[in-house]
């Protein structure tokens, strides 16, 4: 069994006709529908409709008041740690693909370290290691020691590195890693091919059964999204949403996250294939709150204070702050090409300065080391 | 006489115990805990840092004043909620647990077998153990017979503030039960912590209802205001509900007549 099957046969054309040719009733069907809790495809398609766009406001009080039941008035920080920028993918935006003149760096065991007490000292007690897809330079070997290292200060370390086998995924677990992060990019095959050109990452289905891999070999935590300006953003909404319910069904024991990146500037100067604008990108992430109450939603500084501020009430629950997209980049005494611009800059305390003024918690620690490992193999 | 609640050889006077979790910041909390009267508050240790005391939410409670209670909260085997709990006695946070084994972290439902092992470990470990569970009165009963200080019971799922959706499950437990019964999650309203207070409920555990409150002191209070409510009606003996009106002339008066 593989979400590819299921992915196969949703009618997207016929979820696409009916997101644009909404009208004010079926968008108030679907608001009704969403507050008990059984809101289908077509609602959601509705969510994200033109039609629902003019009841923006409806949709916001409606995500507000079902993350403010599930997760209460609180914001989960977390901190990227970029381990490396060598790549062995060719993939047309991002600043890492391979044919990039770019410096590469790939940070030792001890340096990541370093950075990651920095981390710590930033108040962070969940951090994200990133890496480009390179299965040798960042191979199972090399994060085990990464983690070996990290494991005994870091309450919660997650990957979103290259992609790997259910048995690697098991040994990672166990070495104490509780979350892995891999987003599809796009759902669309056609789109998909012709953005990831060479390399491991071309594989369309390997890439998209990874979370459910991971989750059988006991990960904790499952995060998933897309970038959006590859695709139209409404048909690859639509997929995630079919993607994320598929694996809470399927991966019931993992908590399961998701997130919608804009894509931004980086090297090699790709320009979007598709845009959206601000009014529908807050549109999509009230759907996905409506769509998914039980599921976190990442926002990172990718996007602009003014409106990561505006989206912290609307059903975003983990944010990042005060990143850096190069190895090597919180120490800073290193140079190595960043993934891609950011716009927010405001430092950590800044930010969670910030949530607090807003009436929130910044939550820095919400999970513990013994807690890893999987019991059950 | 007073009207304690014993736990494990500890009196209490409040009946309604406080989870520490989604308030909108630790001052709140603490204000929130002051209003509700209780002398018992959970606290999730994965939110506990250990590392860095002082730093997080334990500093805004006054130990004491509340007896800390931490739960395992993230565990989803029996192994996993051991280790949890291990840690924090060794933290000296205390040896009550409230134990919480939940496989699922979307409806947030507890483990019954994974539970029942836990509890047999903790206890030869000399815990004074709290257990989580779905409202299943013969899994009750084999806590209990283990030797559990406490049954926590859900009303309906973790957050979901819909109150005693397993009432009737609740009422067996309560009938058979020789230790305290807390009914913990979903009580969403001070009317529901009364109905399971007037069922003859021990006690009660609120988080969500309070935390997410617009006004989260004001609810606390409201909470104890109604856990008082429902245990002053339990102890007064409430009039039986009656299933149709009665006739005021009694059918069998005509024997009265005949004789």
């Amino acid at each position: 069994m593989s979400f590819v099957q299921e992915l196969d046969h949703l009618p997207f054309e016929e979820l696409e006709a009916a997101a644009l040719s909404s009208n004010d009733d079926s968008v108030s069907r679907a608001l009704s529908r969403s507050a008990l809790g059984g809101l289908d495809l077509h609602d959601f398609a509705a969510l994200i409709s033109p039609a629902a766009g003019k009841r923006l406001e409806d949709l916001a009080r409606v995500a507000h008041a079902l993350t403010v039941q599930r997760f209460g008035r609180t914001i989960q920080l977390f901190a990227p740690l970029y381990v490396s920028n060598e790549c062995v993918s060719t993939c047309a935006y991002c600043g890492f693909s391979r044919p990039n003149q770019v410096s590469r760096l790939t940070l030792s065991p001890k340096d990541v370290l370093e950075e990651a007490r920095l981390l710590l000292g930033q108040g962070f007690r969940h951090i994200l290691l990133v890496s480009g897809d390179h299965p040798k330079k960042v191979s199972t070997s090399y994060l085990e020691e990464v983690i070996g290292l990290l494991h005994p200060i870091v309450p919660s370390i997650s990957l979103e590195v290259a992609t790997f086998p259910e048995e690697d995924y098991r040994r990672l677990a166990s070495a104490g890693v509780e979350g892995v992060v891999v987003y599809q990019e796009t759902y669309k095959r056609d789109t998909y091919s012709a953005v990831h050109l060479k390399g491991p990452k071309r594989n369309f289905q390997w890439r998209l059964d990874t979370p459910e891999r991971a989750a059988r070999a006991g990960m904790r935590r499952i995060g998933i999204g897309v970038l959006l300006g590859l695709a139209n953003w409404m048909r690859d909404a639509l997929a995630l949403v079919a993607h994320a319910r598929y694996l809470m069904r399927r991966c019931w024991q993992s908590f399961l996250t998701v997130s919608v990146p804009r894509l931004r500037p980086a090297a090699g100067g790709f320009v979007p294939l598709h845009s959206i604008g601000d009014r529908e990108f807050v549109q999509l992430v009230c759907s996905l709150r409506l769509a998914l109450p039980e599921a976190g939603i990442v926002l990172s500084t990718r996007e602009r204070p003014e409106l990561r501020d505006g989206l912290l009430r609307l059903g975003v629950t983990h944010m990042s702050a005060g990143s850096r997209t190069m190895p090597g980049g919180y120490k800073g005494q290193v140079y190595a090409e960043p993934q891609f611009e950011l716009e927010d800059h405001r430092t950590p305390a800044e930010m969670a300065e910030r949530v607090r003024a807003l009436g929130y918690d910044p939550v820095w620690k919400d999970w513990e080391a013994v807690l890893h490992g999987y019991d059950h193999c | 006489m007073a009207d304690e609640l014993i736990i494990a050889g500890r009196a209490f006077c409040s009946r309604l115990m406080v989870g520490t979790g989604k308030f909108p910041s630790p001052e709140v909390m603490r204000d929130a805990l002051d209003a509700s009267g209780t002398e018992i508050v959970t606290v999730a240790l994965r939110r506990v840092d250990l590392e860095y005391p002082g730093q997080d939410l334990l500093s805004f409670i006054d130990r004491s004043r509340y007896l800390l209670l931490p739960n395992t909260s993230g565990a989803r085997t029996a192994k996993e909620a051991v280790r949890l709990a291990r840690l924090a006695k060794a933290a000296g946070l205390s040896d009550w647990v409230k134990l919480e084994v939940v496989p699922d972290p979307r409806y947030l439902l507890p483990d019954p077998v994974e539970t029942l092992k836990a509890a047999e470990e903790l206890l030869s470990l000399g815990f004074v153990v709290l257990p989580y569970i779905n409202a299943d009165p013969v899994l009750a009963k084999r806590l209990e017979a283990l030797g559990t200080a406490t049954v926590m019971p859900l009303g309906s799922p973790i957050g979901s503030n819909r109150g005693l959706k397993t009432r009737d499950a609740i009422a067996i437990i309560i009938e058979q039960a020789e230790v305290p019964v807390v009914v913990d999650a979903g009580l969403g309203a001070p009317s529901h912590a009364a109905e399971a207070m007037e069922m003859g409920a021990d006690a009660v555990l609120v988080n969500t209802a309070i935390a997410t409150a617009e006004d989260p002191v004001r609810m606390a209070r409201a909470f104890r205001l109604g856990v008082e409510a429902g245990r002053e009606a339990f102890l007064a003996g409430r009039a039986p509900v009656k299933e149709r009106a009665e006739a005021s002339s009694p059918l069998t008066g005509f024997l009265e007549t005949i004789s």
